[in-house]
């Protein structure tokens, strides 16, 4: 009997600490969110999501132009880091040779600890210096190289999770090694991968350091890729640490808007990939 | 025409492990030949040697001969990929594509193949079905997933998916060992009716199972063929003092 109590108690116990776990850990997102409401929400109107920034003094105007370039920076990155990334991520999972993937392994874990700033130099280096201006597409490739090892080792995690039976199936049918890849493997991993994609673009949608050089930003609509272009994060930034209260307030409202974009983002994935799956189920 | 498998001298090795040593034998056509022998002896290698799956694994390695109605398999340029075509295979667990629905999987195999046709798509995946004693009872739900059915269900989506491709061998690699004795008499039944224009391998861990479906059978232990013939007599008058432990339960 006491055995029995004494399990009880433990069993509760131990409820109650991974309870307050969890709740620790949305604690921090529930109380930013919060925060962000509180501080930007009266900022945000139909102005700032349509209208361009304001010279210093005239109150009022928006983040259009910061919005859209976020949107473009994020389809560059996705253009250049996407197929890198899944690709290699395939290769990694598929490959029959051990050493090659080691060292690619190894290299990519090193590249996603690099810090983000140091990217953005080398981006600065690669696509700003040799074509003498800032520039939209240097941007999307700070921020492209940083989505890389992200998605490379989420997709190939999600690959190596496709059961070899299936891979079996496929080649018994009479298929080639590579339509058994793309057409059955890649299928299988495909709410993983979009996931992972989903993941790595969330954490490019709010880098700011590697854009400082890269896209510079703009206070005008986009111009072009040839050109310096706004996001989110760059105006957030040079307006936080502006002196004036009303740059401050649309800050505010700026960051509320981009982690919304992120919130919505995720979600996105979330419903895309619990429908493939209900869809597996079914 | 045709006059099924034979195979002459095969060894296999997964690295330095030699699995298979030395086999020969005939499968004759259009009939059904079964694979016995303990765990770990070779029958599942034997099977995947047929049809060239066995050296998908890496470090795996093939060596003999296998004539298929008098054309090497194991030849100089030989496509692996073609022989596979010919020789469809149906596996322990069933397997189907889970993405994919009952009609796409069945589809899959042409399809992917490069046939494009809806309307021949549609026949052969209806005429793979009926083969399969599956289609009365999927023919309402060919769009669900493939995972929803049965496992016995399962195992005959394998198997039309396997007869979509129209190949003349069909190997069974313990097509029944996951599902129950319903969805196993099913099986069985199907693969009587199967003979009748396919040749069939089948590797079974039940006697009583090779008794029941099969003509011919060859008796596997550590990786060397030591009995095949008529599978009655394999079971009523074995040669070999082996067999008979094995058969009369002494061992394995």
């Amino acid at each position: 009997m006491s055995g029995l109590s004494r399990r009880r108690t433990a069993n509760a116990v131990m409820n109650v600490l991974a309870g307050s776990a969890a709740f620790v850990v949305i604690l921090p997102l529930v109380l930013v969110l919060a925060f962000l409401i509180y501080q930007g929400g009266t900022s945000l109107n139909l102005d700032f999501f349509t209208r361009l920034p304001k010279p210093v003094g005239e109150p009022g105007g928006g983040m259009a132009n910061a919005i859209v370039g976020t949107l473009i920076l994020i389809a560059l990155a996705c253009g250049l880091g996407l197929p890198v990334g899944i690709l290699g991520g395939l290769y990694l999972a598929e490959s029959r040779d051990r050493r090659i993937p080691w060292v690619v392994r190894f290299l990519a874990d090193v590249l996603n600890g690099v810090p983000s700033i140091v990217i953005g130099i080398f981006a600065y280096t690669l696509v700003v210096r040799p074509m003498r201006h800032f520039s939209a597409l240097a941007g999307g490739v700070a921020l492209g190289v940083i989505m890389v090892p992200i998605v490379l080792r989420t997709t190939e995690e999600i690959v190596r999770l496709v059961p070899a039976s299936l891979r079996e199936a496929g080649l018994a049918l009479g298929l080639p090694q590579w339509k058994v890849t793309v057409r059955v493997v890649l299928t299988t991993a495909r709410a993983g991968i979009i996931t992972g994609v989903m993941v790595a673009i969330a954490r490019i949608a709010g880098e700011t350091a590697p854009l400082l050089f890269t896209a510079f930003g703009n206070r005008f609509g986009y111009h072009g890729l040839d050109q310096p272009i706004a996001a989110l994060a760059l105006q957030i930034f040079a307006y936080a640490i502006s002196p004036f209260d009303d740059w401050h307030r649309q800050a505010w409202a700026g960051a509320l808007v981009l982690i919304s974009m992120v919130f919505l983002v995720s979600l996105a994935a979330r419903l895309a990939t619990s429908g493939l799956q209900r869809q597996t189920r079914r | 025409m045709a006059d099924g498998i034979s195979v002459a001298g095969l060894n296999a090795w997964f690295g330095e492990n030699h699995v298979l040593r030395n086999i020969s034998l005939r499968v004759p056509a259009n009939g059904v030949t079964a694979v016995i022998g303990p765990s770990g002896c070779g029958k599942s290698t034997f099977i995947r040697c047929i049809n060239r799956m066995h050296e998908v694994v890496p470090g795996a390695r093939v060596e003999g001969q296998i004539l298929l109605n008098g054309e090497n398999l194991y030849g100089p340029g030989v496509d692996p990929v073609l022989i596979r075509r010919r020789i469809g295979m149906v596996f322990q667990k069933p397997n189907p594509f889970p993405t994919m629905s009952v009609w796409d999987n069945v589809a899959a195999g042409l399809r992917l193949g490069g046939v494009r046709d809806r309307a021949v798509l549609a026949d052969s995946v209806e005429r793979a079905l009926r083969h399969a004693a599956l289609w009365d009872e999927v023919k309402d739900d060919l769009d669900k997933s493939g995972m929803s059915l049965s496992g016995g269900q399962q195992q005959r989506l394998c198997i039309g998916r396997a007869l979509a491709v129209q190949p003349e061998v069909l190997l069974m690699d313990e097509p029944c060992s996951a599902l129950d004795p319903i969805a196993t008499a099913k099986i069985e039944e199907l693969i009587l009716d199967l003979k009748k224009e396919l040749t069939i391998v089948i590797v079974t861990h039940n006697m009583q199972q090779a008794a029941r479906v099969s003509e011919w059978a060859g008796f596997f232990l550590m990786g060397e063929l030591v009995e095949v013939g008529v599978t009655k007599e394999l079971f009523t008058t074995p040669h070999d003092k082996r067999t008979e432990d094995y058969i009369t339960g002494r061992f394995g």
